[in-house]
């Protein structure tokens, strides 16, 4: 239906009864409508204003959705069905002039606001671009039948990781796909194990079950788009049978403005971007992958994380550049960095005031990574919380001067880890026995600051068995819009 | 009645398949495949001298690494060169 008849030369003019400068000026419009060529929708009664006859109903509101009202009253002037001018309220000399009518509203104000269009209530943009709107969405149509239990449909299609999941309806999809700017049917990765090719709709649609909110979608996207590149060998993370998930690590300024915790029980439960924007991943390689736990992924134990694990660095008050930033991104990007990880490890050390101390307590943790007795094998990430880091700060350690520290507690005489040695089997090949090796490849181990500001804790989560170039390595990506 | 967007591929799983199970070795090339999984190589090495006495022929091949699927041009010579396979899995 379009909304401004071909040829028509005149006024259009869009009210609601339930706003009262729409009452106020109604003999306004009765002298409009008398003198004037004018068509009239009324958003929510169609007999309002009773004294104008041949109001047009518009409680469908497809009128005003096509004619983009945000404010009633409304007064378009249009030229042969092309709109000319456009005034918002009541502003009586605009009124008259647009109008013509230099005696409009003679006893009314001269100003009366408008008030919200009833296309712009909470929830309506989405239900009106469902109905009316241009977007076509390409997915394939479930119909949940009158008796069938929604929730119980989704477990039983075997979309869920088990928990329950917001009902993918298409006005909630819709909302969705509001959060970014890039179309719907751009393809924004291949999807392993499946290898298919993956288009914005359906993360979309996946980030609706996971429960993100729309403003968390250039974060998803980002993470989907980073675990498609081939460096991050997302096929080979989901077939291991070690316990490794895709952690999310996110840095700059969108962090905060989408409301993510990097602060007190950061790498825990409570954070709806924390504890979605992680899940609709997994959902993607779940339900578009088609990665099912005993299927392609083999993991012997797996952990808790793989249901979604996703923070934010606590970058307002960090002594240290952060991971983002290291990784060659500038601090106003906003990023997103893939790491394969296993579960969280935790290093409690109450004592350490001096920086050495620290480090060689941080080190003895890091050294278990995978085993005790492997080198070179396993990346790590170190997640330094802020009591642990002032003790750096207060000591002007940089970030740089505690990765050497580190490296050097990190180096081990190979005769001592060799397979074997001190009666245990595992263990490093004995043609190392004469080399010094360090427990990490270069860039195997990544550093962030995040957590609580009380507490001397720091947290270590392992890598995954493979990594390295011949398998996992992380991968950082730009957020786009 | 509500609707709901189908959050998967679409695909229906392809139907793709799999080859018969040979009735009899004889004439047939093996494929040896090592994942490069360790002492894949130790198990092969018996399977081959097995087959060798049996008077099957073999081949042996091996992927680049464990952690990634076998590159498309090394599944296609093995395809086309042998008749059936064995995979050394797991360590």
């Amino acid at each position: 239906m379009a909304a401004i008849p071909e040829d028509f030369t005149g006024y259009i003019a869009v009210v609601k009864r339930d706003c009262a400068t729409c009452r106020l000026i109604e003999p306004a419009i009765q002298a409009l409508a008398g003198s004037r060529d004018l068509r009239l929708y009324s958003q929510d009664a169609p007999d309002f204003p009773a004294s104008v006859s041949g109001v047009i109903d518009d409680r469908e509101l497809e009128r005003s959705y096509r004619l983009d009202i945000e404010i009633v009253p409304t007064l378009i002037f249009v030229e042969a069905g092309e709109e000319r001018a456009r005034l918002v309220g009541w502003q009586r000399a605009s009124w008259r002039q647009l109008a013509n009518l230099p005696e409009l509203g003679a006893d009314l104000p001269a100003f009366s606001p408008g008030c919200a269009s009833k296309t712009v209530e909470p929830g309506m943009p989405e239900k009106l671009a469902y109905k009316f709107g241009d977007t076509v969405l390409q997915t394939r149509r479930v119909d949940v039948a009158s008796q069938q239990d929604e929730h119980e449909l989704m477990y039983e299609r075997g979309w869920s990781d088990g928990l329950p999941l917001v009902p993918p309806t298409e006005e909630r999809v819709l909302k969705m796909l509001a959060g970014t700017t890039r179309s719907p049917s751009e393809i924004i990765g291949v999807i392993p194990p499946d290898k298919v090719a993956c288009t914005i709709e359906k993360v979309a649609i996946n980030a609706v079950m996971a429960g993100c909110k729309p403003e968390y979608m250039p974060v998803v996207l980002a993470a989907v788009e980073a675990a498609c590149l081939d460096e991050f060998c997302m096929h080979g993370i989901l077939a291991t049978t070690y316990f490794s998930g895709p952690i999310v690590i996110v840095n700059g300024p969108i962090a905060d403005r989408i409301g993510m915790n990097s602060s007190h029980n950061v790498l825990g439960q409570g954070n709806r971007a924390n504890s979605t924007i992680g899940r609709a991943l997994q959902l993607v390689i779940r339900n578009v992958g088609g990665g099912l736990p005993g299927g392609v992924d083999r993991a012997t134990l797996g952990q808790p994380g793989k249901l979604g694990f996703c923070f934010a660095e606590r970058e307002r008050d960090s002594y240290w550049e952060s991971l983002a930033v290291e990784r060659g991104f500038s601090p106003d990007q906003s990023t997103v960095t893939l790491f394969a990880g296993g579960g969280v490890h935790p290093v409690g050390d109450q004592k350490s005031r001096a920086p050495e101390s620290l480090t060689r307590s941080l080190a003895l943790t890091l050294q278990t990574v995978y085993h005790r007795k492997i080198y070179g094998r396993t990346d790590a990430l170190l997640i330094v919380s802020p009591e642990n880091m002032r003790v750096f700060r207060e000591a002007g350690w940089t970030k740089a001067r505690f990765r050497a520290a580190l490296d050097e507690e990190l180096t081990v005489d190979g005769h001592d880890v060799l397979a074997g040695a001190d009666g245990i089997a595992e263990g490093m090949p004995d043609y190392l026995a004469d080399k010094r090796l360090l427990k990490f490849r270069p860039g195997g181990l990544l550093i962030a600051h995040a957590g609580g500001a009380a507490g001397m804790w720091s947290a270590v989560i392992t890598g995954w068995a493979g990594s390295g170039p011949g398998g996992s390595v992380p991968v950082t990506v730009a957020i786009k819009s | 009645m509500a609707t709901l967007l189908d959050p998967t591929s679409e695909l229906l799983p392809a139907q793709r398949e799999v080859v018969p199970r040979p009735s009899s070795l004889s004439g047939a090339r093996v494929a040896l495949l090592d994942i490069s999984k360790p002492r894949g190589d130790v198990f092969l090495d018996h399977l081959e001298a097995k087959l060798a006495q049996m008077g099957v022929a073999s081949r042996r091949y091996r992927k680049p690494t464990f952690a990634r699927v076998a590159p498309a041009d090394l599944q296609h010579r093995i395809a086309n060169e042998c008749d059936a396979v064995i995979e050394a899995l797991a360590d």
